[in-house]
């Protein structure tokens, strides 16, 4: 009887470290950018539940902080929601960026606007100041309120580098808003005002505009079509091993392309 | 009866402890918040940090005169809006209302210290924002300082009321007894006698109206606009430089907490120091004042 038990129980242990040996074992540390972060998330949280012997920690911090973590391997991998400038390449030479999916950055108006289109030319001038009124840019008589995300947030530096160039600065006087959720809410309550907005926030309380001809839909972002489209990028230190790998694999797969879908955000496969 | 003592005497040094601890818990936080700051203050110097306007932390400026001018026009405005009706509010309820009346207003006065401030925002950019925004200004997009300032005024209210309230009726029955005796009307009692009287209570209510003032950050954020630029009228009215946007202390680091490192962290805690400072001035003065006024009525 007793024998019988311990047999059982040897049983039991073998096909539970064969399951183990099946999954992944080990800790991943994933820093940087707060625009991929929610989407990291929920990427690693669906990991982890496919292989309980992974413990994944995933925050904060920017998109440079992400950079950096990676490029000097305080974290295995790093998240960034822009281009990896020229100058970060040159100090980590080993980095290696992986798209894992691409958000569109849309210029959104109040639903009353007559407005349907501006180049980014006009996107620019009304963000440096030097349009201030709608009747410029074929719009009706009324001053431009320009608003705006804060200092450091992805979206901002997104829009910094793909609209404004090196120069251009976001006039003083706009309003900013900590939030996407914060802008869209300013945006749809005042009548003359612009701002910026990740894809993902768009809904019908603000009018999205078409730059130079082109619409603001999923279709022209991945085309390349529509000209402000972002990257969200996973950073590694070298060509991705083991753990890393596998969780790279993992995102860039069908399951993981779905999560990206499902969080607003373009697919790239 | 020896156990008694001991007794007495445990329950005493858990009291003191339970006492100590709300001193422990303020030095720590602001041993923390000043160690946290120092980077910035090393790297620019409490000139560079105080005494700049220009807040770009991408390019390596971290003044905050800006928010710091922001903070206290804001925080004069509401006082501006709010203390006349506080107090008003405080004289019905001490001298006037009958007692049903007091039963329902002062409730309601109290109810308003209960609204949490993301509610006021949003109220404000709703509804206070667009009525604001019909202020026929070129430039005046309903978010700025008069709005915050309206919003301010309504959410300091309750603490000017209800300690005004007190301070009136701490005044001594003899004083209203012997005013009235001299033929004043009782409109004159409250004017002349017991205003001044419970001056030094009020003065204490409206310090801690200010204190309120200054931390408040939620609703501020939602309506003041957040630009970091000194206050300048829109046009040649001087006057529109109430329609200008501004940024708070408070404001400025909730809005940029979020993706600050370095030194723009530690600037974000410089900020924080600043307005430590400030709100202990403030408290430090409302104590003077209120036992000043105890000592007073006693």
């Amino acid at each position: 009887m007793r024998k019988s038990i311990v047999v059982v129980f040897l049983l039991a242990g073998l096909l539970l470290s064969a399951c183990g040996a099946a999954g992944e074992t080990g800790t991943l540390s994933i820093t940087g950018s707060t625009t991929v972060q929610p989407l990291a998330e929920k990427l690693a949280e669906s990991f982890m539940s496919s292989n309980p012997d992974v413990q994944i920690d995933v925050q904060g911090g920017g998109s440079s902080v992400g950079v950096k973590a990676a490029g000097e391997g305080t974290s295995d991998i790093g998240m960034a929601s822009r281009e990896v400038k020229a100058e970060e390449l040159a100090q980590f030479k080993n980095m290696q960026v992986h798209v894992i999916a691409r958000d569109g950055i849309a210029i959104v108006v109040n639903p009353e606007n007559s407005v349907n289109d501006l180049s980014l030319d006009q996107i620019r001038d009304i963000f440096s100041g030097k349009i201030v009124n709608w009747s410029e840019v074929g719009g009706a008589d009324a001053a431009i309120t320009v608003v705006a995300r804060e200092e450091g947030s992805g979206t901002r530096d997104a829009f910094m580098e793909m609209v404004m160039g090196k120069d251009a600065l976001i006039l003083d006087n706009a309003i900013l808003q900590s939030s996407n959720g914060a802008v869209r809410t300013v945006v749809s309550t005042t009548p003359n005002a612009i701002a910026f907005l990740s894809f993902g926030y768009l809904d019908e309380s603000t009018k999205a505009l078409s730059i130079g001809g082109a619409a603001p839909t999923e279709e022209n972002a991945s085309s390349g079509v529509y000209p402000v489209v972002r990257p969200l990028n996973l950073l590694t230190d070298g060509a991705p091993e083991g753990l890393v790998k596998a969780f790279l694999d993992f995102v860039l797969s069908a399951d993981g392309q779905a999560m990206v879908r499902e969080e607003g955000y373009i697919p790239v496969k | 009866m020896q156990n008694k003592l001991q007794v007495d005497k445990a329950v005493r040094t858990v009291l003191l402890i339970s006492a100590s601890l709300s001193i422990v818990i303020v030095v720590s936080i602001f041993i923390f918040i000043f160690r946290s700051s120092l980077p910035a203050f090393k790297e620019f110097g409490v000139q560079g940090l105080l005494g700049e306007l220009t807040w770009r932390p991408a390019n390596g400026s971290f003044g905050i005169l800006a928010m710091i001018v922001g903070s206290v026009m804001v925080t004069l405005m509401a006082l501006v809006i709010g203390v006349p009706l506080a107090i008003a509010t405080a004289i019905f309820l001490a001298e006037i209302a009958p007692r049903g009346v007091q039963a329902v207003v002062r409730p309601a006065v109290q109810l308003l210290a209960g609204i949490p401030s993301v509610v006021y925002g949003l109220f404000g950019m709703v509804v206070l924002v667009p009525l604001i925004r019909r202020i026929p200004v070129a430039g005046n997009s309903g978010y700025g300082l008069l709005s915050a300032a309206i919003v301010l005024a309504v959410m300091i209210l309750p603490t000017i009321t209800s300690i005004s309230e007190d301070a009136i009726r701490a005044v001594p029955r003899a004083y209203t007894e012997a005013s009235l005796a001299l033929g004043a009307t009782h409109l004159q009692t409250i004017f002349q006698v017991l205003l001044p009287a419970g001056k030094s209570g009020i003065v204490a209510a409206l310090i801690l109206g200010i204190g309120r003032a200054l931390g408040e950050t939620m609703a501020m954020i939602m309506v003041i606009g957040n630009s970091v630029i000194l206050p300048a009228p829109l046009n040649d009215n001087p006057l529109t430089v109430f329609l200008s946007q501004a940024r708070t202390l408070t404001g400025n680091i909730a809005v940029e907490i979020n993706y600050a490192s370095g030194l723009h962290a530690s600037a974000l805690f410089a900020t924080g120091v600043v307005l430590f400072m400030l709100i202990m001035i403030v408290n430090v003065s409302a104590h003077a004042f209120l036992n000043r006024s105890n000592a007073l009525a006693n």
